[in-house]
């Protein structure tokens, strides 16, 4: 702390530990514990500092502690300590009055992504009439989706901690051949044990939603740091040709809306579908305005309930979506069986056969291209849709290259900025955007995962700027990248 | 020695012949699969369950591939994993008759998590598990219930594996129903498909299933008439153990100790150890007759129910306390839920 490094800073010793335990005199709380108590000092410093009321933590504190009466009288006394501390010292000089930021007015609340997900989730059970199976095991990052969707029982929510990864997957299957909604979840080594299951719920095709809150990796890898490493593996990772579609929440909000589309597709299209997230949106917290259950879109669900193909039942016969019926069992006259072998367009009957096999790998293929026909063309979140230098980004990156591209942009650059949150099928006009500018730069927390399907889809000399540290990126990096490729 | 038939429900107004599909059957000529497939097609219309309620789920293997012959609902899923999709499936429609189809490599060795766990929860459904002791589709490795030094296309020189004892492992993992049947008896082999459906739980049911391609005569001692009632002990809940070609064979307990006794000289069938299916302790003891036929002294093979028990079925338990949280805290409102505990308004 003293060898300079803090030297471009200023800096204000203040004894935390002493003016704490001076505060804490005679409240009966050992050493030890008073020592625990010093975050609350200096956040009631900081509360100094910025000008803030201390009410709302105040509030927070009286429903955290409302069974232990002293430390919670403790965590006020010294926050308020902290706070007159800054008041009487004068080693502050400056006190700072942040105002609020700018934003759309109306209604908002806190939310942070594994939350918006599981409430995502509910939300699309309420929209489809179907309820959600969630079959999953615990891992980090994203265990707290089972502890927030476990909670909500009371919206039919079944939630079931399987054995292993596998079982939950599976288990999400059978829910879904049954009739319910079923969603697995877990992060990246959770999801290649999954690989196999999902490669059968592309064959069934059956709705099921795959959840995957991102870390470091490989293996074991980094469990309580961000990345995006496992675009790819969403992409590839299963045997043989087995596309689904693919979204990822670019926000801790955007994580609802991510939930309530990935279930919109999966039903829709009778497809797995991926939803990708990252240890920090999962963990991240930002203001909402939340939307009334009345603005929220409806998902069609529906049940094949007689034979659609004279005195036949066709399991794979297909619809406009090229989507196949889904008929449940406890349905009259519609037993029929379906499995992980190639199946015969039209019968669903074990098939072999070259042509069949090509045709079905095509048609699969197809369907989830079709998914493209469903979902709003990409927009552009900053700038013009064509100029010199596009920042594209998926994912969590989204903050640091917006605040990024709003800078560059005020000195001047001519730098636009997209977000992409359907990673596949890409919106139809995702080319047409790319081809519309000089210079192409992918920030991303891997070595250039959705930079290479960019490039070998669009054929774009697209530059990569990759992190892969365990941290966000800032946006000064970006700002940084931005200005050596333009300036 | 009689069976006992289970008497059956309301027939459910189809017959063996509606359950037949119309896929061509790929199993060998002579495979012992035919004769469950058999069994179950004649057993389950008597069931009184509408068959569109029926549901079939496999994982891999030559068993596997019946519920392709079966004109129920059906699901061929992936290796090991049938017991998995069978969880989901019966915890959400808990009325459907849910009947899993695996074998021995499906279920004890790629499969082994999940069946265990399927057992400890106690899902209301059937698990006939197909143990030939050898791997038929891969065309002839030596599974977790081949005996040691199996000499196999795997094992040229003898596999070194101890196998599994698939009743003991059931017995270990807390199954409520755990019986053993043999695809040559088609009397004992209805009746227990009859009693594991009569079963509210997991009814597990080990068939030993010849593979006359891979493993022809794996069973022979137990299945060919002239050494059946020799080798075999076909248990029935409050009989006493009697076996032999003249039924002059019993088996006592002395303390935990079982042993065998000769009934023409001199002991007396009142002495013999009785059949009692719900008792864990004996039915534990039961379960470790497993020794090889060759063997001096040798007990022989049960057949039967091992053991059965009442337990809570995690389905129903899983529906009552979204039931009761229902009843307690009302039907969820999506808009609370959204609205959360706090909000602020920017003007």
């Amino acid at each position: 702390m003293e060898n300079g490094s803090l030297d471009a800073f200023k800096v204000i010793k203040v004894d935390v530990t002493k003016l704490t335990r001076a505060a804490l005199e005679g409240s009966g709380l050992g050493t030890k514990e008073m020592d625990r108590s010093k975050n609350m000092f200096v956040l009631g410093l900081c509360y100094w500092m910025y000008n803030r009321e201390l009410k709302n933590s105040i509030k927070f504190l009286e429903e955290k502690f409302a069974k232990a009466p002293n430390i919670l009288d403790s965590n006020v006394k010294l926050l308020k300590a902290g706070y007159a501390y800054g008041e009487t010292t004068e080693a502050i000089e400056t006190r700072y009055q942040i105002n609020p930021a700018p934003m759309k007015a109306g209604v908002y609340r806190n939310i942070m992504g594994n939350q918006a997900l599981a409430i995502g989730l509910v939300a699309a059970s309420k929209q489809s009439g179907l309820p959600i199976f969630y079959g999953t095991y615990p891992i980090t990052p994203a265990s707290d989706i089972l502890h927030e969707l476990s909670k909500h029982k009371n919206f039919g929510v079944r939630t079931f901690q399987a054995e292993d990864e596998i079982a939950a997957i599976c288990s999400a299957i059978g829910a879904s051949f049954g009739g319910c909604l079923g969603v697995t979840a877990s992060s990246g080594p959770g999801i290649a044990l999954k690989g196999e299951a999902m490669g059968l719920a592309v064959m069934l095709e059956l709705p099921l939603v795959i959840i995957n809150v991102q870390r470091g990796g490989p293996s074991t890898g980094l469990p309580t740091k961000t990345e995006q490493s496992d675009l790819l593996q969403a992409m590839h990772g299963r045997n043989g040709e087995a596309p689904l579609p693919i979204i990822a929440a670019c926000s801790p909000a955007d994580c609802f809306n991510a939930a309530l589309e990935a279930c919109r597709i999966a039903v829709e299209y009778m497809t797995p579908v991926m939803l990708l997230s990252d240890g920090y949106i999962a963990n991240g917290a930002e203001p909402w305005q939340f939307p009334q259950t009345a603005d929220l879109p409806k998902i069609t669900a529906t049940f094949i309930t007689e034979k659609n193909g004279g005195d036949k039942f066709l399991p794979y016969k297909r619809d406009e979506n090229l989507s196949r019926p889904w008929a449940i069992p406890g349905t009259k006259s519609l037993e029929h069986r379906i499995g992980g072998l190639e199946k015969e367009h039209e019968t669903g009957n074990i098939n072999y056969e070259n042509e069949n096999h090509q045709f079905m790998v095509r048609m699969r293929e197809a369907k989830v291209n079709k998914v493209a026909d469903s979902i709003p063309l990409q927009k552009m979140d900053n700038g013009n849709e064509k100029g010199k230098l596009l920042v594209i980004g998926w994912g969590s990156t989204y903050g640091a290259i917006k605040m990024a591209v709003i800078q560059a942009r005020a000195k001047g650059y001519d730098v636009s900025h997209a977000q992409v949150r359907y990673m596949n099928p890409f919106p139809k006009n995702l080319g047409e955007i790319l081809y519309g500018f000089e210079k192409i730069l992918v920030p991303e927390m891997n070595t250039g995962q959705f930079l290479s399907m960019l490039r070998s889809k669009y054929l774009v000399p697209a530059e990569g700027l990759n992190k892969i540290k365990g941290i966000p990126f800032s946006s000064v990096e970006i700002m940084e990248k931005i200005e050596s490729m333009i300036a | 020695m009689s069976t006992t038939i289970t008497p059956a429900a309301a027939p459910a107004g189809f017959t063996a012949k509606d359950l037949v599909t119309d896929q061509d059957i790929r199993w060998c000529p002579g495979c012992g699969d035919y004769s469950i497939l058999k069994q179950a097609q004649t057993v389950i219309p008597e069931l009184g369950i509408p068959r569109e309620n029926i549901v079939f789920i496999s994982g891999i293997g030559c068993s596997s591939r019946f519920p392709y012959y079966m004109e129920t609902f059906g699901m061929h899923s992936i290796h090991g994993r049938a017991t998995a999709v069978a969880s989901g499936l019966k915890a959400t429609r808990p009325e459907l008759s849910v009947w899993i189809i695996t074998g021995d490599g499906d279920a004890l060795s790629i499969g082994g998590n999940h069946f265990i766990h399927m057992l400890r929860r106690n899902f209301n459904v059937n698990v006939l598990l197909f143990n030939n002791q050898i791997y038929g589709l891969t065309k002839g490795q030596y599974s977790p219930t081949s005996e040691e030094g199996k000499i196999t296309k795997s094992t040229p020189y003898g596999s070194l594996d101890h196998p599994f004892n698939p009743i003991a492992l059931a017995m270990g993992a807390d199954g409520t129903y755990i019986a053993r049947s043999m695809d040559r008896d088609p009397v004992h082999l209805k009746d227990t498909l009859r009693k594991a459906n009569a079963h509210k739980g997991t009814s597990f049911v080990e068939i030993y299933q010849n593979c006359n391609v891979f493993n022809d005569g794996a069973f022979e001692i137990f299945t060919e008439k002239s050494s059946k009632k020799i080798e075999t002990l076909m248990v029935e809940n409050g009989k006493p153990f009697i076996f032999g070609a003249n039924n002059e064979k019993g088996i006592k307990l002395d303390g935990f100790k079982p042993v065998i006794v000769d009934l023409t000289d001199g002991n007396s069938a009142n002495d013999l150890w009785v059949h009692d299916e719900t008792d864990r302790v004996k039915a534990g003891i039961l379960s470790r007759f497993f020794d090889n036929p060759a063997k001096e002294g040798h007990f022989p093979r049960p057949f039967g129910v091992f053991y059965k028990e009442e337990r809570n079925c995690y389905e129903d338990d899983l529906n009552q306390q979204v039931a009761d949280v229902l009843a307690k805290r009302g039907e969820g409102n999506l808009d609370a839920l959204l609205r959360g505990r706090e909000v602020w308004e920017i003007k």
